[in-house]
């Protein structure tokens, strides 16, 4: 139930992000999700694509740094509440996440968020005991 | 007023009856009494008897530093041990640094010609000096301090820092002469206005200046800032601390002491001598140090000799103030830093890549370092905790080997210039030159 992130190092200066995202459109490569964490100066893009390991490549053809993180995806109802109570099944778990992002799965009205763990089989049990739906990997690179 | 004005203002020919009386004697000293010069000396097939005349100089070899720090630590000394009443050295920061040894005579000739440099600034036995310079194995706050008890100055022997202390101490003492570098005398006039001193209606009279390039923009700045002339201080360790050369009241050059220090210009390509006006790298040579005379020492500072007779009466030559460097030595803070240096570190780190620029910048009136360093996919990492934990250690080796913290920033890999011969590896944004 492991979803393929591709994480890319990013100098914080104009031009940088167009020049990855760019690199991904001339190869044609749709970007299904993305989150970026910034400090002062660097920044690391985070993308969900179809196909994570030609993006890589092409990526690294281009001179990025590009490393491929394992991450969780899980299904919620798109009303407020929906986040807080996963939070809290993790929180109770004394799980401590790295990094989460979310959006809207369109076809299906939820939200969908991805989240990060330095243990992700963990977090997996302890999702699957909260009875929390994993979305399957196929189904995030389809989005 | 004119310190020795027998030795300061004498003929040229006199000058250089003396010159080639003291370099003869010198080259003699150094083949009798230091094996690596007997040594140079045989390699060459020189002899002190081929010394005839001062141009004589040409036929033998130079010092470089390479040479002091193989005959690390006391390998130089032309005198017994029990007569070196004192050590100094330099920084250090390339390797094993430069021991310099000084006998009593030694340590008089130099308290001599600081004395003639601070007296060219316009000081004499009333003022009070508050030598800021470091006091230690540094050649900077001693070699000032033995000058101004020379002539007779109070001496106020407060070192670096304490920057708060240093201007309590300017107004409550009524300091009239401050040594500073440049870039702390910027920092102390911005301290200064916090603490509501105004320098401008202090007793100063003069500034001297050290151990740091600067441009005449910079020396204008703190003539206002601080409402007082500032005379430029040239020495080195090597040859034996600051007052090698010192600039007079007419501030266009500094009169280097040429009955002690025997000055030539080469070419830095073909070590060949120039002529008098050209710029070049400066050579000295000691010629009456008895502990450790260096002779024909390559200082790689970038200048040019003006022989004309100078306004303030002196005839001894003077030399502009330097306008670079034949390496690729920086200046940071005062602080000497080679690249080599910060190559050594990053190659500590594994997963760094070698390449790297370093950008200088003076922001805030104080020197500022930056090392870009490129990311390898080693180095990088998904977390931003991470990859400033890696940041942080990077900073702390290059701190380890040079002694300054600086400011690292991870680029992009293949983002920093690649050029086809020598790397540029400095970016020099402070406009020294």
């Amino acid at each position: 139930m492991k979803i393929k992130q591709l994480s890319i190092f990013l100098e914080n200066k104009k031009g940088r992000l167009w020049k990855a995202l760019n690199t991904l459109a001339e190869g044609n490569i749709n970007i299904r999700a993305l989150s970026i964490a910034d400090t002062s100066d660097f920044g690391i893009l985070r993308l969900i694509v179809p196909e994570p390991e030609k993006a890589k490549k092409l990526l690294e053809e281009n001179n990025f740094v590009v490393k491929t993180k394992d991450v969780v995806a899980i299904e919620l109802l798109d009303h407020p509440g929906g986040l807080s109570d996963v939070l809290k099944i993790l929180n109770d778990s004394d799980i401590n996440l790295e990094y989460l992002y979310a959006f809207v799965h369109e076809k299906k009205d939820k939200a969908i968020v991805l989240l990060r763990t330095d243990n992700l089989d963990q977090l997996i049990g302890v999702l699957n005991e909260g009875g929390t739906s994993l979305v399957p990997p196929e189904e995030v690179y389809d989005l | 007023m004119i310190w020795n004005e027998k030795a300061e203002c004498m003929s040229r020919d006199d000058l250089e009856e003396i010159q080639l009386k003291r370099l003869q004697d010198v080259v003699h000293r150094a083949y009798q009494n230091v094996p690596h010069y007997h040594q140079k000396f045989e390699d060459i097939g020189v002899f002190p008897e081929d010394i005839q005349t001062l141009e004589d100089i040409g036929k033998l070899p130079f010092t470089t530093k390479d040479d002091l720090r193989q005959v690390y630590p006391f390998g130089m000394f032309a005198v017994p041990k029990k007569d070196i009443i004192e050590i100094h050295t330099s920084s250090g920061t390339t390797g094993k640094p430069v021991v310099s040894g000084y006998t009593l005579e030694d340590i008089e000739l130099w308290s001599e010609i600081m004395a003639r440099g601070l007296t060219m600034m316009g000081i004499d036995e009333e003022d009070i000096i508050q030598n800021t310079h470091g006091y230690g194995l540094f050649t900077g706050g001693f070699g000032v301090h033995y000058g101004a008890q020379k002539m007779g100055s109070t001496v106020i022997p407060i070192s670096t820092g304490q920057t708060r202390r240093q201007i309590e101490i300017m107004n409550d003492f009524g300091t009239t002469v401050m040594i500073f570098t440049p870039s702390y005398g910027l920092y102390l006039s911005e301290v200064a206005e916090e603490e509501g001193f105004d320098p401008t209606n202090s007793q100063l009279k003069a500034i001297g200046f050290g151990a740091e390039m600067w441009t005449d923009e910079m020396r204008k700045e703190i003539e206002k800032r601080f409402g007082a002339p500032a005379f430029n201080i040239y020495g080195l360790t090597e040859i034996m601390g600051p007052g090698v050369a010192v600039e007079c009241q007419q501030q266009n050059g500094l009169h280097i002491c040429e009955d002690h220090f025997y000055p030539e210009i080469i070419d830095s390509k073909t070590s060949k001598i120039m002529e008098a006006g050209q710029t070049g790298e400066l050579v000295l040579t000691n010629l009456s140090r008895q502990g450790m005379p260096v002779i024909r020492f390559i200082t790689k500072d970038i200048t040019r000799l003006n022989y004309d007779v100078c306004g303030c009466g002196r005839t001894l030559v003077k030399m502009d103030r330097i306008t670079g460097r034949s390496d690729d030595m920086l200046k940071v803070r005062g602080v000497a830093v080679f690249p080599s240096q910060i190559e050594k570190a990053l190659l500590k780190i594994d997963g760094v890549e070698p390449h790297y620029q370093i950008i200088v910048t003076r922001p805030n009136r104080l020197d500022e370092m930056e090392v870009q360093v490129e990311t390898s996919p080693i180095l990088f990492s998904d977390e931003v905790k991470e990859m400033v934990a890696i940041k942080n250690k990077i900073g702390s080796y290059i701190e380890n080997e040079i002694g300054l913290r600086v400011n690292v920033t991870l680029v992009e890999p293949k983002s920093l210039p690649r050029s086809e011969g020598k790397a540029v590896r400095v970016i020099d944004k402070r406009n020294l030159y």
